[in-house]
């Protein structure tokens, strides 16, 4: 796949200071520049050169922090973006069946060169109306149950699963609990098992707890570079295990959760690298890179029986754990 | 004018001297503030006798109550949890460890025993809220995944006792996946046909809600229990509303539908051993 060329994110987070320090200069180059009276292209090359240089330093050495931080970025690309960037013929399809369509998780089936692949995942919005509709990528018992509806569907028309984890927890409140929230996420998970299908789960931004791995089972699990995936989001554990919400840094380096530690504390099946600066800064060349990986493994996937990619799904995830006897 | 006066305003007694279970003399009900003795709470399973109020109680008391003169076979007694990611906050995980094992005299926050209930074979994973607010680790996960294998070589029926705060957050990622490996074996459970009973108990929320205590068969639990998936405080916060009388209640939790029933525990044995009975004839 071809990336589309895309002007660099200008949404910067607190550690990119040193980079928007950069452009501001750059800036003013290309201002002097425009005015025509002096010829600076050479400097502005090298400021771009510059600009590239500090990113890619700063990136290649975030903490797990920064790397929370980099996962809820807003302009990070989300699900459907993703589908939409990597396949053809996106069909989204909608409800539970039951009681309503949830807004923050959407799927359907879409052609992925030109093999159907049902993809499911978490939708955040992109902008602040739309971050209401999605209620911020946190789903009700029904949004677990129309992902579960339309994985039975893929598997009774064997077409593999594909899905894309974003999202700060399922939702907490009234009407969720009452439909059965954790209900509707362990059902999810034991009947992830059952599928005969190949499932694939990605890790694309935010994987908090239960919320993640209530459509978070599979025959591979990825993460891209700059995610998290725990139990809980670092504020929640600084809340509870420091009796204060100033101690998110330090809860996140202690929790392990980032794609690298995950992949070498054996959690999880690979890390998908991202873009220099992060998904956000060139979302068409990450699309690029899922789309490869995806088909890939999809491949190999396809070429076991459905008996085999279960017994192996189970025995990865019953492998998990470290006990002393 | 009252006769006494408080010199410290507040509850001054510190959580370690706290106790789960009674063992003074006397007790008094936290529900009805009625005195009992507590010989006899404990001839009552630890039930009020004034208000039916159910005293929280372990995995000791539940195999007492369950199995035929209290004679069973522990599973994996031993069976102590690791500390992966070397695990710090204001204190290390692994001290926290040692504390809570000379503190309860337990191994992890579950134990699994197999024995006869009214004749009939049984396997009983019991959770200990004592022990790290009964929060599921590698260790929990792992006797779960394990009890429901050894029902599986003998074709027994297993009954999971669930008292929980969630998850452990000092193994992180680890005890995550936990869900996934005791679901994972209910999955295998589940297509071999053998029969699970959940039982849910004050508190059950969080991911162990959210794994192996809503899989159940049958999702039965105690009056009065809270069992919900979020705590009623994050709730409160998120949805800036105060909650409904008796939200995240077993009674609520029943009519909502995910509930089979609520049994006393006086009737507990029985009513288990009834369903066994039904399962198998």
């Amino acid at each position: 796949m071809f990336a589309v060329q895309t002007t660099p994110c200008m949404i910067f987070l607190d550690f990119e200071k040193p980079i928007a320090e950069l452009y501001e200069e750059l800036k003013n180059l290309q201002e002097i520049q425009s005015k025509g009276k002096i010829d600076v292209s050479a400097s502005i090359r090298e400021m771009e050169e510059k600009i590239e240089e500090e990113r890619k330093k700063l990136y290649s050495n975030l903490t797990g922090w920064q790397k929370v931080q980099v996962s809820r970025h807003s302009e990070r690309p989300y699900s459907l973006f993703y589908v939409q960037q990597m396949c053809s013929d996106f069909v989204e399809l909608h409800g539970d069946r039951n009681i309503k369509d949830d807004k923050a998780i959407v799927g359907g089936f879409a052609s992925l060169e030109g093999r159907t692949v049902m993809f499911i995942g978490h939708q955040k919005g992109i902008n602040t109306k739309m971050r209401q509709y999605r209620n911020f990528g946190m789903a009700n018992p029904e949004g677990y149950r129309k992902a579960l509806r339309l994985m039975k569907m893929a598997e009774k028309f064997n077409k593999p699963i594909v899905t894309l984890i974003d999202t700060p927890g399922a939702f907490p409140g009234i009407e969720g609990e009452e439909r059965g929230q954790a209900e509707a996420i362990a059902k999810n998970i034991r009947e992830m098992f059952r599928l005969k299908v190949p499932v694939i789960c990605v890790i694309i931004g935010e994987g908090a707890s239960g919320g993640a791995i209530g459509i978070g089972i599979g025959d591979k699990v990825f993460m891209l570079e700059n995610t998290w995936y725990t139990v809980i989001s670092p504020e929640s554990c600084s809340s509870i295990l420091w009796r204060s919400w100033d101690f998110k840094e330090k809860a996140a380096e202690q929790l392990q959760l980032t794609a690298e530690h995950m992949h070498r504390n054996g959690l999880i099946d690979g890390i998908i690298p991202e873009p220099v600066g992060g998904a956000h800064n060139d979302p068409h060349a990450m699309a690029g890179i899922l789309k490869d990986v995806l088909i890939r493994e999809l491949d190999a996937l396809s070429a076991q029986t459905p008996q085999e990619r279960i017994n192996a799904r189970i025995e990865k995830f019953c492998n998990m754990g470290v006990v002393v006897e | 004018m009252s006769w006494f006066k408080r010199n410290k305003e507040g509850i001054t007694t510190s959580t370690e001297q706290k106790k789960e279970v009674p063992d003074g003399m006397w007790f008094k009900c936290p529900s009805c503030k009625a005195t009992l003795l507590t010989k006899d709470l404990a001839e009552n399973r630890y039930v009020c006798s004034d208000c039916s109020y159910h005293c929280r109680i372990g995995s000791e008391e539940y195999f007492e109550i369950l199995f035929d003169h209290n004679e069973f076979t522990e599973l994996d007694a031993n069976m102590t949890s690791g500390d992966p990611l070397q695990f710090q906050d204001t204190k290390s995980y692994s001290s926290r460890l040692k504390d809570a094992i000379n503190k309860t005299g337990l191994k992890d926050a579950l134990r699994t025993a197999h024995g006869k209930i009214n004749g009939q074979d049984l396997v009983v994973c019991c959770m200990d809220f004592e022990f790290i607010g009964g929060s599921m680790g590698s260790v929990v996960g792992e006797k779960i995944a394990r009890g429901i294998d050894y029902s599986r070589k003998h074709r027994y029926p297993l009954m999971i006792i669930s008292k929980s705060g969630g998850a452990r957050m000092m193994e992180s990622a680890f005890s995550l996946m936990q869900m996934a490996k005791t679901s994972a074996k209910l999955a295998l459970m589940h297509d071999e046909k053998i029969p699970y009973i959940s039982l849910m108990t004050d508190p059950t929320t969080g991911g162990v809600t959210a794994s192996y205590a809503m899989l159940g068969d049958l999702n039965i639990a105690e009056p009065g229990a809270m069992i919900g998936f979020a705590g009623p405080r994050v709730i409160k916060e998120t949805i800036k509303r105060d909650l409904p009388k008796g939200f995240q209640t077993a009674e609520t939790v029943l009519e909502t539908g995910f509930l089979d029933f609520i049994v006393d525990r006086r009737e507990l044995k029985e009513k288990i051993s009834t369903l066994i009975r039904l399962f198998a004839n």
